[in-house]
């Protein structure tokens, strides 16, 4: 009698990503501290965002300060991204994630769009965020504010790191979106004018710079309508460098010269170029 | 908002101290505090929510709406992380009108019920996820299933989760009687959930109810000031 015995040891793939290496950078990050250095802080967006609908579409609105640690890293970045043309996403959080993360998805709805042969709808893009933040359990740090109108009307959504989405008419995102919202609430009402929304939104990012650390600069805009986009940046320069009302440059002969030795270098000079740096 | 949602290690948080300058709600996960109920009646099931969703200590939604559509007839209650439930539901969605399409005909509720349970319990170390799954269906009528955290499954003629059903399990206990009409469900729901909303700082905002019947789904809501009131010293 033969007996056909099959054993087959079938090992178990679990799937999934594995955020195993997160667990071991916690570690790391722990004792480098204990060793003196501290490891570079990533670039994030302290930010205030938030976004309104109104009558004939959606008004996005961001301050435009960039942090590293407790130390401004750009003065003038920009928070609203294209996601299509109808379609546009504020990011708080950390900068790079907001950055490639709405790129990415940029990238994949204009495939979608050219697929259908419509123009993107809002949803579309929300899922496609939601579910990408979702599979990284919140390892991507990026929050948004994703506003746009499509044949549907005007939408706006609130995207969490973990993948949590809610669809409201007003939100806020962002370390200042206590202050914006606290204006919002206080001044938000359905089916408003144009100017008026943007008078909103201007306000309630100006709360989020003027009372929140880690948000500060100017103020972009970004109003969505059926057909057109307004993208205001900026749409209010809250804060101009201010202009220093003494001088401290000392007048030639201020310091005494002893001696003078002057030993010529002779190079030849292949190439010369100016680079400005940006001091404003 | 804070990269990393988990907490830094004390060494680190303290000599960098991010957490001085992003406020602890900005660390914390979305969910959905909550409290969620559902009764069945002889002819449909009535199902109702508060509308709050916290990070931290800050309301990042007063007026969600956790009684989430899986099919025409068939709606789940969402309790824990707001991202988890909300992924689970539309996974389930997908598949039971999948399920759906193949039958050619209105799925089952004990079938929505499974695919819920399955992903749960398949899940359960990575997920946070309290769902109740009620609806009708034509086999066995209006029917209510329970989907706890760990990924249990049981068919209950009332139940209630959420963080705020800890406070009203004596008031569902001792009010609920079998037999009751769809008006009366509806009462003893909204009562219910007035009551956890009043104790639990998790749950708050409105009360969203959904009776769903052989006739279809009706939706309402109680606004804060139409909330039954009751006498508090």
């Amino acid at each position: 009698r033969r007996i056909m015995a099959t054993v087959s040891v079938c090992k178990y793939y679990p799937g999934g990503f594995s955020f195993d290496n997160c667990k071991r950078n916690a570690l790391l990050e722990a004792d480098i501290s204990k060793l003196g250095f501290s490891s570079p802080a990533a670039r994030k967006t302290g930010t205030t965002i938030c976004g309104v609908v109104y009558k004939d579409g959606v008004v996005l609105g961001a301050d435009t300060r960039a942090t590293e640690g407790m130390i401004v890293a750009d003065k003038n970045c920009s928070k609203i991204h294209y996601i299509s043309p109808n379609i546009y996403c504020c990011g708080a959080g950390t900068a790079a994630d907001t950055e490639m993360t709405t790129q990415i998805i940029s990238s994949n709805l204009e495939l979608h769009s050219l697929s259908t042969g419509r123009l993107p709808r809002v949803a579309t893009a929300n899922r496609m965020l939601k579910q990408m933040l979702f599979r990284y359990q919140g390892y991507i740090g990026a929050a948004l504010v994703l506003g746009g109108v499509d044949c549907n009307g005007p939408h706006l959504y609130s995207i969490y790191p973990h993948g949590s989405t809610d669809k409201l008419p007003y939100v806020t995102m962002g370390s200042g979106s206590l202050a914006a919202m606290a204006v919002f609430e206080d001044r938000y009402r359905p089916n408003m004018e144009e100017e008026e929304a943007k008078r909103l939104v201007r306000d309630a990012i100006a709360a989020g710079i003027f009372n929140d650390l880690g948000s500060g600069s100017n103020i972009d805009l970004c109003v969505i309508t059926k057909g057109k986009v307004d993208y205001l940046r900026p749409h209010d320069v809250a804060n101009k460098k201010g202009v220093r009302t003494g001088s401290y440059r000392y007048k030639h002969g201020t310091t005494g010269v002893l001696t003078k030795t002057v030993t010529p270098l002779n190079l030849e000079v292949v190439e010369e170029s100016v680079q400005t740096m940006d001091t404003s | 908002m804070a990269t990393m949602l988990q907490k830094f290690p004390s060494s680190v948080s303290t000599l960098n101290d991010y957490n001085a300058l992003y406020p602890d709600w900005t660390q914390r996960e979305v969910s959905t505090g909550t409290t969620i109920m559902a009764v069945e009646f002889d002819g449909g099931v009535v199902m109702g929510a508060d509308s709050r969703t916290t990070t931290g200590a800050y309301i990042a939604n007063r007026v969600t709406d956790k009684l989430t559509p899986i099919h025409e007839r068939i709606f789940c209650c969402r309790s824990g992380s707001a991202a988890d439930t909300q992924a689970i539901a539309d996974a389930v969605t997908y598949q039971l009108g999948f399920h759906s399409i193949e039958l050619d005909e209105a799925p089952l509720v004990q079938t929505a019920a499974s695919l819920f349970r399955d992903m749960c319990y398949r899940y359960r170390e990575e997920l946070m996820a309290g769902i109740i799954v009620a609806g009708w269906d034509r086999r066995r009528g209006g029917q209510v299933y329970t989907v706890p955290v760990g990924g249990m499954m049981t068919r209950q003629p009332v139940s209630v989760g959420g963080s705020g059903s800890s406070y009203i399990y004596g008031f569902v206990d001792s009010n609920y009687k079998p037999a009751m009409s769809k008006e009366e469900c509806l009462k003893f729901t909204a009562e219910a959930l007035t009551l956890a909303m009043e104790r639990d700082g998790s749950s708050g905002g409105v009360v969203r109810l959904a009776v769903i019947s052989e006739q279809g789904v009706e939706r309402q809501v109680i606004l804060g000031n139409q909330l039954p009131k009751f006498s508090t010293v």
